[in-house]
């Protein structure tokens, strides 16, 4: 039996939880082909072929996969993927989005955000907000999975020797059009590689508040995220939302200031190796899963933090 | 343009729920039931439509047990037409009722569908998608603002790096993110009016699915404990901890 991953990338580059992925596959075992679709992405399919334990890599070049448009690329990963026994991408805003409609082609059932490879037919996943883990197994012939970066450690990103084989499947469904992107630019590490994270809640305030948080983030080399409250309220943008239905990070250290510790936040959160938690009020229940709690202001509290690094 | 908005009965979001001591699943035992938040953010924004003047007719749907007359009666009450109940007692699964959705947009002809994103129970974030892929409309998941002209919808999507904006033709799918709307709460009067309002109630044989779940639950079991922490006294503290316990800077 033979896996089929979906390569995540912005059509420059792989983006590091395809190595989660991967490692995924590898303990499903068999055969690794990598999907590389994009527009211009040739670079993309080179680096996927170093990969450790990749066998081969497949590359569909063109302007109809170029924004990854959800109607484009699952009617070409159905059609290459049926004759995989799995196919495997990252549980993103890109595999959430594709993902189920070729299942739906594919007439199987569907698997999200797996964090555990029990068998080839059996997995661990999360459900109810992390609260309760489930052992799922799948009767399909065809496994349709996402795979939750946290849950696995990623393979080297050297050491592979694939060849790159390109196909000339043009899926254009024609009823969805790209037509603009805000994306968020930063220095700082991605939320979810991130060995640190900093994230700040209401108790922030404003957005110029979270200033703070970026100078210490600086210092330590760390990513910066928030609370849902923090989001909603318009302190910083959607794409730093940490949780539940926002982004999901395993760090080293995860520094929670201003947030209470409802379960959607600590959802996201939880299995980061140190938890510190930085807020006034004492019973906050974020203090239940912090390592360090400092019950402090936190517009004292940050200030020395960053005078103290 | 009609309007169709699959709706999903969940525990309440509130409830930190407990596993059952047997594995089987969770204890939903006298546990507090609502409608999934995400579902309550489509039904409000399907109704927003509907006072735009976009939208003449809102249908609420949901695939599951009778007890969820309730959120289909609450939908109403926010502001749906009438409601649809595929009763079934079987532990639903996204393929299954995206196969019963797709049944009655064969017999509705929505020209849009709008759903919420995920349930917060099992945490698929899939109908939508499966819904459409089955019908072959386009989608627009994990949508922050929806604007219908022209016979297309243009949805501005929450993705990871920021925000994206896709124009669809209708009919389409859209899956709603947080950031879509604040749903409003129903008025006394207007749960009092939904009480009147027509709810159908068919079968998964009537419609021609089978609900059979494709995925087997083997065991649920709780998530790993945290050692309980400590708390430290002053940010020095917090930082020599931090050098030269836990060794994470
Ligand atoms: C369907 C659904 C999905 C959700 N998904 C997510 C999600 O993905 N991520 C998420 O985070 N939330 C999510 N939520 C929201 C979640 O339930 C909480 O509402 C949210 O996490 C609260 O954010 P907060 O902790 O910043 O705000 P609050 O709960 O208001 O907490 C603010 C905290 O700041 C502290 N504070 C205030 N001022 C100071 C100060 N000067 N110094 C120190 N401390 C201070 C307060 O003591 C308080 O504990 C979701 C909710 C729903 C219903």
């Amino acid at each position: 039996m033979s896996v089929l991953v979906y390569a995540e990338h912005d059509n420059a580059a792989l983006k590091g939880v395809t190595l989660n992925v991967v490692a995924a596959a590898k303990a499903i075992g068999g055969d690794i082909t990598v999907l590389v679709a994009g527009e211009g992405c040739a670079a993309v399919a080179d680096e996927a072929a170093k990969v450790e334990g990749v066998s081969k890599v497949l590359l569909a070049d063109n302007a109809a996969y170029g924004h990854q448009l959800a109607e484009n690329v699952a009617d070409l990963v159905a059609e290459v993927g049926k004759d995989y026994g799995h196919i495997l991408a990252a549980a993103t805003t890109t595999g959430k989005n594709f993902a189920p409609r070729v299942a739906a082609l594919l007439d199987v059932g569907m698997i999200s955000e797996i964090s555990g490879v029990e068998s080839a037919d059996t997995f661990k996943r999360p459900i109810y907000a992390g609260n309760a883990i489930a052992t799922v197994q799948s009767g399909d012939s065809i496994k349709v999975i996402t795979v939750r970066g946290t849950g696995f450690d990623a393979v080297s990103a050297e050491g592979g020797s694939a060849s790159v084989e390109s196909i000339d499947v043009v899926k254009d469904a024609g009823v969805s059009k790209f037509v603009s992107e805000e994306l968020a630019k930063s220095d700082r590490p991605e939320l979810t590689a991130a060995k640190i994270v900093i994230s700040g809640g209401r108790g922030m305030q404003n957005g110029d508040n979270f200033e703070m948080l970026y100078k210490v983030a600086d210092k330590l080399g760390a990513a910066v995220g928030a609370s849902r409250a923090a989001v909603d309220a318009g302190f910083v943008p959607n794409d730093m939302q940490v949780g539940q239905t926002g982004k999901i990070v395993a760090p080293d250290l995860y520094v929670a200031v201003g947030i209470s510790g409802a379960i959607q936040h600590l959802a996201g959160m939880k299995d980061s190796k140190v938890i510190v938690a930085i807020n006034k009020d004492e019973e906050a229940p974020i203090f239940q899963v912090a390592d360090y709690g400092l019950v402090a202001d936190l517009f004292e509290a940050v200030p020395e933090l960053d005078s103290k690094l | 343009m009609k309007v169709l908005v699959p709706i999903k009965r969940v525990v309440d979001y509130n409830v930190k729920v407990r596993v059952k001591a047997d594995q089987s699943g969770v204890d939903l035992a006298n546990v507090k039931m609502a409608m999934n938040p995400f579902c309550e953010i489509a039904v409000e924004e399907a109704v927003r439509l509907k006072e735009k003047g976009v939208v003449t007719e809102i249908v609420v749907v949901t695939v599951g047990s009778k007890t969820a007359q309730e959120q289909l009666r609450t939908a109403m009450a926010l502001g749906a037409d009438r409601a649809i109940l595929v009763e079934t007692e079987e532990n639903t699964q996204p393929l299954g009722v995206a196969k019963a959705l797709k049944a009655l947009v064969e017999k509705e002809s929505p020209d849009l569908v709008i759903l919420g994103k995920q349930a917060i129970d099992d945490d698929n974030n899939q109908t939508g998608q499966m819904l459409a892929a089955l019908t072959g409309m386009p989608q627009g998941t994990f949508a922050s603002e929806v604007n219908v002209a022209d016979g297309k919808v243009s949805v501005t999507r929450e993705i990871d790096g920021g925000l994206q904006t896709v124009e669809l033709s209708l009919p389409a799918v859209v899956t709603t993110d947080l950031r879509l709307n604040e749903p409003r709460y129903a008025s006394l009067p207007n749960i009092m009016k939904a009480k009147k309002k027509p709810l159908d109630t068919v079968s998964p044989a009537d419609l021609g699915v089978d609900l059979t779940p494709r995925v087997k639950t083997l065991k649920v079991e709780p998530p790993a404990e945290r050692q309980a922490g400590i708390k430290v006294a002053s940010v020095e503290e917090l930082v020599d901890k931090l050098k030269n316990e836990a060794k994470v800077i």
